[in-house]
């Protein structure tokens, strides 16, 4: 049997519109958002002055230091005992050196191993999300969620440091199954995903708890088989979740400094390691910029890339 | 139907998987606390002196205070300043709602660590060009925590606020009673729960912060993450495992007693983080 009315029929595309920007956790699971058409606003509300105070304080405490990390990406520390010492114009010689063998590698490397702990995340805690929304009875479900949410509020430095504990190859459990992996990239890949799994599980969670799963019963009984139905109406009705969810695990895995740190040992080394050494370490203030600023950028660029592809394949399907 | 059974069954062991995989640390740490063996990889008996030797120690007495201290006031800036901007952007059709918004986004996009070094020169420069301006220390600490809690909790509280309806609120105003009053009387009860978990995620992600902490810190301010992965560099942390214990349970035992409180009160247990 056909299922001709699989791609059209239920309107995908815009029962769940996705917004260009992915809702963060909380937003993901609030409410919808009521729209109103034309005219002025309706009747009284509270004053538009109220958002003042955080606005200045926005433009003062992270705005300006957002536009002054520019000003000394591009300005070039002047060699001399008179202490720190900057000249500040535009100069791209910071970029340049940023983009230099050795400093490349680390930007590879980092990149590499988001996108690694990114898609091993997607691997682990899609099927966790599906089995909590789908298998899990109605009166547990504020249980699990909860139960995926507790490690998250206490402290990662310590969850992270135990999995130094964990890998350690002479210790009581890797050490005694004969794994030695503590100091390699297996150990911050595991401790990417460990860290950051929960920022994936819950807006994955919230967006196929929303799901209408009436539509995968009709196209399973039109004779869909199960992967086809996944794939044609599961996918596409949480694919803003999932944006969501690999967005919020991307950004902060591609700046972390505390994971490879602690089970990458040093030996292993991020951009945020390299740029903490350019503030506390050597200290090369404009260096240290212009690396950060080159971390922005192409996070950004990733950032964009994902999110216009994940809207066009949503716009002309599979 | 035979197949689905043995989905489910697959599902469901993964699920405990994952969950297993998502506790073991804690209860490697948990464990290790109770470790008469002070270098930590060795099991060599039963003690409760970390718990005693942890209260007693002078250092981590202040690191725990000065991070409460932050994490405190964190949370009321936060919750003050982004309930109040929630309000104002939360339905009002107005300019401002748009560039709020990217900034909003922005904050937690950018990645912390450059928010850090951002702030970090910043506050620096800032405490050189003028004296009014504290030098690095708690007050730059909390002024950089500030940044991402407010955004939280306007993210929380706004969604709430767009979510539940305004007509009882433009009934307040047609009514007479002005903002103040309004908002005591009709927002303010129904936006506690998402003002309450504002507030409480921001005091965590502040006790728990370590990166904007540690870039916006002179040498002698010490937070209670910052003491953590100093001595845990060391390997040697039976008395840290111990106060993690504490927190840990602090933590479980308050997500629980939460949970029975709302699910006794209502029926409906309240939504995930929000």
């Amino acid at each position: 049997m056909s299922t001709p009315d699989l791609q059209t029929g239920p309107d995908v595309s815009t029962t769940s519109a996705p917004s260009p920007t992915p809702p963060p956790p909380a937003a993901a699971v609030g409410g919808a958002k009521p729209r109103r058409r034309g005219g002025k606003a309706t009747g009284p509300r509270y004053p538009a002055w109220l958002a003042a105070p955080l606005l200045t304080y926005y433009l003062v405490i992270f705005v300006a230091p957002l536009l002054l990390l520019v000003a000394f990406a591009l300005a070039t520390q002047a060699d001399s005992f008179a202490g720190e010492q900057y000249a500040f114009g535009f100069n791209l010689s910071n970029f340049e050196a940023v983009f230099d063998g050795l400093y490349l590698d680390v930007f590879v490397q980092t990149f590499l191993l988001a996108a690694g702990g990114t898609l091993a995340t997607v691997l682990v805690g899609f099927p966790l999300a599906y089995w909590m929304a789908r298998h899990v009875s109605s009166k547990r479900k504020m249980l699990v969620v909860l139960l995926v949410m507790i490690p998250f509020w206490t402290s990662f430095l310590i969850r992270t440091f135990a999995w130094k504990l964990i890998l350690d190859g002479n210790g009581a459990f890797a050490g005694a199954l004969g794994i030695d992996i503590l100091y390699t990239w297996k150990a911050i890949l595991i401790g990417l995903v460990y860290g950051y799994l929960p920022l994936f599980v819950l807006p994955v969670y919230a967006s196929l708890e929303r799901m209408d799963w009436t539509l995968v019963d009709g196209a399973k009984d039109l004779g869909a088989t199960p992967w086809r139905a996944f794939r044609q109406i599961t996918l596409p009705l949480t694919r803003p979740g999932i944006m969501a969810g690999t967005l919020l695990v991307f950004i902060p895995m591609a700046g972390e400094y505390v994971i490879p740190q602690m089970l990458g040992g040093g030996r292993f080394l991020f951009i945020g390691s390299v740029i903490q050494g350019q503030f506390i370490g050597a200290s090369n203030w404009p260096f240290g910029s212009a690396v950060s600023i080159a971390l922005m950028l192409i996070l950004s660029a990733f950032v964009v890339l994902y999110v216009v592809s994940a809207l066009k394949e949503e716009q002309f399907g599979e | 139907m035979n197949d689905s059974a043995t989905r489910r069954r697959l599902l469901t062991g993964w699920g405990i998987l994952v969950l297993l995989f998502l506790y073991l640390p804690i209860a490697v740490v948990i464990a290790y606390s109770f470790n008469a063996n002070e270098a930590v990889s060795n099991w060599t008996g039963f003690t409760l002196d970390w718990f005693t030797r942890a209260w007693e120690t002078p250092r981590y007495q202040k690191a725990l205070g000065l991070s409460l201290k932050i994490a405190v006031l964190n949370a009321i800036i936060a919750t003050l300043l982004g309930t109040a901007a929630a309000l104002a952007l939360g339905r009002a059709r107005s300019k401002w709602k748009v560039p709020f918004s990217v900034l909003v986004f922005l904050t937690l996009v950018v990645p912390e660590i450059v928010i850090a070094v951002a702030s970090r020169i910043f506050f620096v420069k800032a405490h050189e060009g003028f004296s009014f301006f504290p030098s690095l220390g708690w007050k730059t600490i909390l002024m950089a925590h500030v940044v991402w809690s407010s955004a939280v909790v306007v993210l929380i509280v706004r969604s709430r606020f767009t979510g539940m309806g305004s007509s009882l609120e433009e009934a307040s105003f047609d009514l007479g009673a002005g903002p103040v009053k309004t908002f005591v009387q009709v927002t303010l009860p129904r936006l506690l729960p998402a003002i309450v978990a504002g507030a409480l995620l921001s005091f965590t992600m502040s006790f728990d912060n370590y990166v904007l902490s540690v870039f916006t810190a002179s040498g002698d301010n010490e937070t209670w993450p910052m003491a953590v992965f100093n001595d845990v560099r060391f390997g040697v942390t039976p008395a840290v495992n111990a106060i993690s214990t504490v927190m840990f349970l602090v933590v479980a035992a308050g997500v629980a007693g939460a949970m029975w409180f709302v699910t006794r009160k209502s029926g409906e247990p309240a939504d995930g983080r929000g």
